[in-house]
């Protein structure tokens, strides 16, 4: 325990210690909030919700979630500090989670920054908060997924450039994969798959949180998502350290 | 007393390569271990190894008795390594870098300042490592090697870039150290050798060429630098 929040705290100081804070976070705000009013129609709406602006949370960290696992490991590994880290007394589980929880608190300052956006549509009608709270709970987890996922990746390579494009393509995948063009391609040729298809989209679980609704079985989707690429990202870490 | 350091037929392939070949000795406490060999010789990757980083294609070695495969915690919570080359996080200041392994180690601030002592970084503590020079990131990795005051020392090329009053100050620290602990040191200065070790181990294309006391190695009239040409340069050639 002790390792893992010494590792956790040492990653989450690391982004402010070095400009990925700033750049990810001027980025995120300002994408988040230019493609809210438009592309999002937030005004055209006229509705008092933040549907708009949970719709776009899921693409827009596609690639940014990437951008911050994409040096979790690799970067350790072209350091030569993974050497250091995996020599100090701590459980390869323990340094993976504490980076993962380091890189979760990250996002959820990223995410507590939008905080303008409740407030004007407060200012601006009577929205139903809860639905809202449950919306930033889903974007939270997709994160994670993200996250997770991303940082198993980043694990397999001493690459960054390979890390970030593994990383955006298997995301994509995964928030695809409930899309309608997928989910018509597959219940066409192959719907058995089209099926499952849709129970691991990332962005189809995302969809009922958006709503306002936080339903078990997607909490549980997610829970074990994440469960499974960070035993998956342990694994890899603990079977080629070295190599 | 069983030996603090113990180590048997340990191998490392990769691939097709074989980097280490049945390695296998043993450091008791109040020993300094000198490890020579030529470049590509395996000596860091029998550090690395034995540090629990790379996992051994065959063989075992304990580090006061605990497995570093089998029970690698409690083996690590025994030992302070130096990585060769000395790697630590670039962006960070020396004293948070050490207070962040010390955390994970679980030990104070007082170790921390007795380890920046130790190693004369106090006028740098809180300057970001990456821009110090070599000598001064090399004796940081050295810090975080003493942090926790280990039973075993295990330094690959503890004194590379030093200057020669750093250089006599490390090999002081070393000596002043060994009587409590097993110390296993990597070096290309034979000279240090003589200075600081208790016994030398001589390695060449992953095989133990030689294992002896400097004076053993020297025993007849040879200077240490004839003694390692003659064992290490036909196994080179082989
Ligand atoms: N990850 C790896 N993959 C493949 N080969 C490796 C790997 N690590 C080391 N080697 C090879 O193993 C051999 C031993 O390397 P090692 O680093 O242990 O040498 P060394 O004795 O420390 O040399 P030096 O004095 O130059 O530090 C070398 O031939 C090296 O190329
Ligand atoms: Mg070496």
């Amino acid at each position: 325990m002790r390792g893992l929040l010494a590792v956790a705290r040492r990653e989450f100081a690391a982004y402010f210690a070095t400009p990925v804070a700033a750049v990810f976070l001027v980025i995120f705000l300002v994408l988040a909030g230019a493609l809210t009013f438009t592309v999002g129609g937030f005004f055209a709406r006229g509705q008092a919700d933040l549907i708009p602006f949970f719709n776009l949370v899921p693409w827009l960290f596609l690639f940014l979630v990437p951008a911050l696992t994409m040096r979790l490991w690799a970067e350790e590994r072209r350091l030569g500090t993974i050497e250091l880290l995996l020599t100090l007394p701590l459980s390869p589980w323990q340094a993976v989670l504490g980076k993962f929880l380091a890189a979760w608190a990250f996002c959820a300052v990223a995410l507590l920054l939008t905080f303008p956006l409740v407030l004007t549509v407060n200012f601006l009608g009577s929205p139903d908060n809860g639905a809202i709270l449950a919306g930033y709970v889903g974007c939270l987890l997709v994160a994670g997924a993200y996250l997770a996922l991303g940082a198993a990746l980043s694990a397999s390579t001493r690459n960054q450039v390979i890390a970030f494009v593994l990383a955006v393509a298997a995301c994509f995948l995964f928030a695809a994969a409930g899309s309608p063009v997928v989910s018509e391609f597959l219940s066409a040729r192959l719907p058995a798959l089209a099926e499952t298809a849709r129970a691991l989209s990332v962005a189809e679980r995302f969809a009922g949180f958006a709503r306002g609704v936080i339903a078990a079985k997607d909490v549980v989707f997610f829970a074990s998502f994440i469960g499974f690429w960070l035993f998956v990202n342990a694994a890899v870490l603990d079977h080629r350290k070295a190599d | 007393m069983a030996a603090l350091i113990e180590i048997e037929g340990l191998t490392k392939r990769f691939g097709a390569f074989t980097a280490v070949e049945g390695v296998g000795f043993s450091v008791a406490r109040g020993e300094v271990v000198g490890f020579l060999g030529p470049n590509g010789a395996g000596k860091s990757t029998t550090m690395r190894m034995l540090a629990g980083f790379m996992l051994p294609s065959a063989g075992t070695a304990r580090i006061c008795g605990e497995d570093v495969v089998e029970r690698p915690v409690a083996a690590k919570r025994h030992l302070g390594f130096l990585p060769e080359g000395a790697p630590s996080y670039p962006e960070m200041e020396v004293e948070d870098f050490l207070a962040f392994c010390a955390r994970v180690r679980g030990c104070g601030r007082e170790a921390v300042a007795r380890a920046m002592a130790l190693t004369q970084l106090e006028a740098v503590r809180r300057q970001p490592i990456e821009t110090l020079s070599k000598g001064y990131k090399r004796r940081v990795g050295l810090a975080q090697a003493l942090l926790h005051d280990p039973p075993v020392l295990v330094l690959d090329e503890p004194t590379d870039g030093l200057d020669p009053n750093q250089k006599h100050e490390v090999r002081g620290l070393i000596r002043a150290m060994a009587p409590e602990k097993a110390i296993v040191i990597s070096t290309h200065i034979l000279e240090e050798v003589a200075a600081v070790c208790t016994r030398a181990i001589v390695i060449a294309r992953g095989r133990i060429l030689a294992d002896d006391t400097p004076a053993g190695l020297v025993r007849d009239g040879r200077s240490l630098e004839e003694v390692f040409r003659a064992l290490t340069l036909p196994a080179e050639a082989a």
